[in-house]
């Protein structure tokens, strides 16, 4: 205290402010964090906060309940005796949880780099992303893939179009945008323009971006979720519209009774939590577990 | 937004209303005036501190940029040297640049990160390093918010309180009993607290998944709370582990608001007054309903082109919270100036990350962070009781204090260093091809992420539109210049403010003083906050989310 009231006012309040530091860096940088570990050990916290491990006998036991994981083979196609989760933007292959993410892509994402070569990979647009995860889907379980401001080979259907004022006049030239040539664009003509497919490395800016949204229903067969990546590319939850669409498939595939894995999923689904908050899930993690012990396949169908 | 979406959003502001009545109360009680417990004392004399001997104006300011000043410094160090510090997960130091950003972001309580928690941070750095800012900066806009009351109450004198007091006193009697009650009941519902690290474990399919263990119980409640909003993992509160499910995440959102709401409690109890307090939180619901409102439109619209493929705004958005959880969230984190995300709110629709970046905009005062919302919210006040005053031709007064010449000067000042530097840094970066390279998406959505990213940096909120590339050089040193005019240089003028009124003798009420309250000055407040806000903005709002909108 003496030597503090001695020393000018502004230096004498930096080094009361590194002891301060000090202090809560102690108190509530360590003794609490610490503190907290010790007591979230107690037994109704403890499972929490390990990480809500799946348990059981057997595989997977260690695996978080919280976390959604990958259904898919080695080279990324869906495993079909398990239920499928969202698609993940976690990591290259999805599910990763050392690299937790999203696309971070808005809504006005719709033109694809188009390939010119080995050192300049095609990057998708969010659109041509949901479209061919949409035909993919629906491929999968024998539904409609199509939606609107889709093509039908799973591209998102973009015009760039070239009129004669710039943003107004005639039409004078058409290009699909994100269909790399030889392709056959999916309008044979637009406004009386026979519509080209893109030429890649070719400067279409000064084309007016054009996404047209075709005769797909409005209501499309393949749900929003299963189109759409998770904020994180860690959800494990799938909405029940979307696991009702997979419930005929793995029955399918595991030889089982539609109505045992429609009552498995029932099982698996949450409702709104006090009636009101957040949306209904299912826990594809879990469900895909049940499945596993209570239906075992046998010879290995898993990788 | 479907009807359950309003119920939610219904339920979460009743929590917060019924909650901010004992938390404003009992901060009250204990920040202001009273005695020192005995663990406080030795606290005190440990560090040197004369408890009772109060502040000037320019004494507590000093106080608070020292004691920032010591933090940025203890921040980058342990940053920097986290490869030799136990508990760094093999984890490396950070480069400097990066590390000035972080250490910055952190204490001035903005939390913006240019890198991903669990491929960046260790334990110790999270816990001793963030976490402790977390509290810290968190409880210095209170301390500033108590120095400005004061001034307020105050007659003829220049004490303001001390700044030490204030500080331990936030941190130990209103900040952890909340942080220890929060994060208890978060682990309960999910959220790890482990000190494990990565491990690897087998999957349902029969693969391999590597898990992140950490104390996040422990952080995200502070996290929340607090105003800071860094995410201890990339995905923040969109990650499992940090919000775990539906009831989470409302309970994360009430977590947002309720300190920041209390603050006007707080306010109306020390001046005594609670119609007063009951006023503020009027401007405050007014302008958080308008926001809440125009963000839900937006993004139940289905406007843009994905949005109408996909048929929803679903893109980045969690399935257990679905778009109306995500956009409750995404508006309290902005208004809040909290800055967490349980979404991606660059893949929110155009209109609707334009009604975030607006929240922001609004100065934070809806209802903004901890003490810096109340700051914030008396600025406005302020402003309307002189342009009201003007309206009447009277000397325009305050809770009986003159807002004179000298008062309004700091007043306009602190009023104009937000949106100038919004503007201008924003300005700087498009400008420079370095600044512009980092836009994630093209045309007016990049815009958008770059005014985002600096009206986020400026305002100490930390939240972003992630597609934007902030870990550049360039990017790094920027967004230093910015959090560090937007946080300190408006207290500089606030306290300056708040030592001209506490000298002030007060004036007598007469029949043609303004009073500030009832339905006349709410509209007149709001109105005001509102108009000043878009006349700055409104360019800018215009060639980035607007016209993508558009579009």
């Amino acid at each position: 205290m003496n030597t503090l009231s001695r020393l000018p006012s502004w230096v004498a309040q930096h080094l009361v402010a590194a002891r301060v530091v000090l202090a809560l860096t102690l108190l509530l940088g360590l003794a609490y964090p610490l503190g907290m570990t010790a007591v979230a050990q107690v037994p109704g916290l403890r499972h929490a906060a390990q990480g809500s491990a799946l348990g059981g006998p057997g595989k997977a036991a260690d695996a978080s309940s919280l976390i959604g994981q990958s259904f898919s083979d080695a080279k990324g196609d869906p495993l079909p005796q398990y239920f499928q989760p969202r698609p993940s933007d976690a990591g290259a292959a999805g599910y990763d949880p050392t690299s937790s993410g999203a696309s971070n892509l808005g809504s006005e994402s719709v033109v694809d780099h188009l390939s010119t070569g080995k050192n300049d990979p095609a990057v998708s647009s969010l659109l041509s992303t949901v479209c061919a995860r949409s035909l993919a889907v629906g491929r999968l379980e024998h539904v409609s893939g199509a939606r609107a401001f889709c093509t039908p080979d799973g591209v998102g259907a973009v015009l760039g179009v070239y009129r004669a004022d710039g943003l107004t006049g005639t039409v004078q030239r058409a290009v699909s945008l994100n269909q790399a040539c030889p392709e056959k664009p999916f309008l044979t003509t637009y406004q009386g323009v026979t519509v080209e497919c893109a030429k890649p490395g070719e400067d279409y800016s000064g084309a007016l971006v054009t996404p047209i949204r075709g005769d797909a229903p409005a209501d499309p067969a393949v749900p929003a979720d299963a189109v759409t990546a998770s904020a994180s590319g860690l959800d494990p939850d799938i909405s029940p519209a979307y696991a009702h669409l997979q419930a005929a498939r793995v029955a399918r595939v595991r030889h089982l009774e539609l109505a045992t894995v429609l009552q498995l999923i029932s099982t698996y689904t949450t409702g709104r939590t006090l009636g009101l908050l957040g949306e209904p899930v299912v826990d594809v993690v879990e469900l895909n577990l049940a499945l596993d012990r209570s239906y075992p396949l046998n010879g290995g169908a898993s990788r | 937004m479907s009807l359950y979406g309003w119920m939610q959003a219904l339920a979460v502001i009743a929590v917060v209303v019924a909650l901010h009545v004992p938390l404003g109360d009992w901060m009250a009680r204990a920040l202001d005036g009273g005695g020192h417990g005995r663990a406080e004392r030795v606290l005190y004399r440990f560090c040197g501190v004369d408890p009772d001997r109060e502040q000037d104006w320019k004494h507590y300011l000093t106080a608070v940029l020292a004691f920032s000043a010591m933090s940025i410094a203890a921040l980058f160090a342990l940053l920097t040297c986290q490869q030799w510090l136990p508990w760094s997960l093999g984890h490396g130091g950070m480069s400097w640049r990066l590390a000035l950003d972080t250490a910055v972001s952190f204490t001035t309580n903005t939390s913006w990160q240019n890198y991903a928690g669990e491929a960046t941070t260790g334990h110790l750095v999270v816990m001793a390093g963030l976490g402790v800012q977390a509290f810290a900066s968190a409880a210095v806009g209170l301390c500033v918010a108590l120095a400005l009351v004061r001034g307020l109450v105050r007659r003829g004198t220049d004490d303001l309180g001390n700044f030490w007091v204030d500080l331990v006193r936030t941190c130990f009697r209103v900040l952890l009993p909340i942080a220890v009650i929060g994060g208890l009941v978060l682990i309960g519902l999910g959220v790890e607290q482990n000190l494990t690290g990565a491990h690897t474990v087998q999957t349902v399919a029969g693969g391999t998944q590597t898990l992140i263990g950490g104390p996040v119980g422990s952080w995200e409640p502070v996290k929340l709370f607090s105003g800071d909003g860094g995410g201890f993992f990339n995905a923040n509160s969109a990650h499992p582990f940090e919000n775990p499910n539906a009831l989470s995440n409302a309970i994360e959102i009430v977590l947002m608001l309720v300190v920041p709401v209390a603050c006007v409690r707080m306010f109306g109890r020390m001046i005594g007054s609670l119609k007063q307090s009951w006023t503020l939180l009027a401007i405050v619901g007014i302008l958080f309903g308008l926001l809440l409102v125009g963000a839900s439109l937006a993004q139940g619209a289905h406007t843009g082109t994905v949005a109408q493929a996909v048929g929803g705004q679903t893109e980045g958005t969690e399935q257990r919270f679905g778009v109306s959880g995500s956009t409750l969230f995404g508006v309290s984190a902005t208004g809040s100036a909290d800055g967490a995300a349980d979404a991606s709110y660059d893949s929110f629709s155009s209109l609707g990350s334009g009604v975030l970046m607006a929240a922001m905009m609004l100065g934070e005062i809806a209802p903004g962070g901890v003490g810096s919302g109340l700051y914030g919210l008396l600025i406005a006040v302020l402003i309307a009781v002189f342009i009201g005053g003007l309206m009447v031709g009277r000397t325009p007064e305050y809770l009986r204090k003159r807002i004179g010449f000298g008062e309004m000067r700091q007043v306009v000042l602190y009023a104009l260093v937000g949106p100038t530097a919004v503007l201008f840094f924003s300005a700087l970066a498009v400008a420079l091809p370095e600044g512009r390279s980092s836009m994630g998406n093209s045309g007016p959505h990049g815009l958008s992420e770059l005014i985002y990213a600096y009206t986020s940096n400026v305002n100490s909120n930390g939240s972003a539109m992630a597609g934007f590339n902030g870990a550049t050089n360039f990017h790094n040193l920027l967004m230093c210049a910015a959090m560090l005019v937007g946080r300190y240089l408006p207290m500089v003028f606030l306290l300056a403010l708040s030592g001209r009124l506490a000298r002030q003798r007060p004036g007598v009420v007469t029949a043609g003083t303004l009073r500030a309250q009832g339905i006349n000055f709410i509209a007149l407040a709001t109105g005001a906050a509102l108009i000043l806000a878009l006349l700055n903005f409104l360019p800018a709002l215009s060639l980035g989310p607007i016209a993508e909108g558009l579009q």
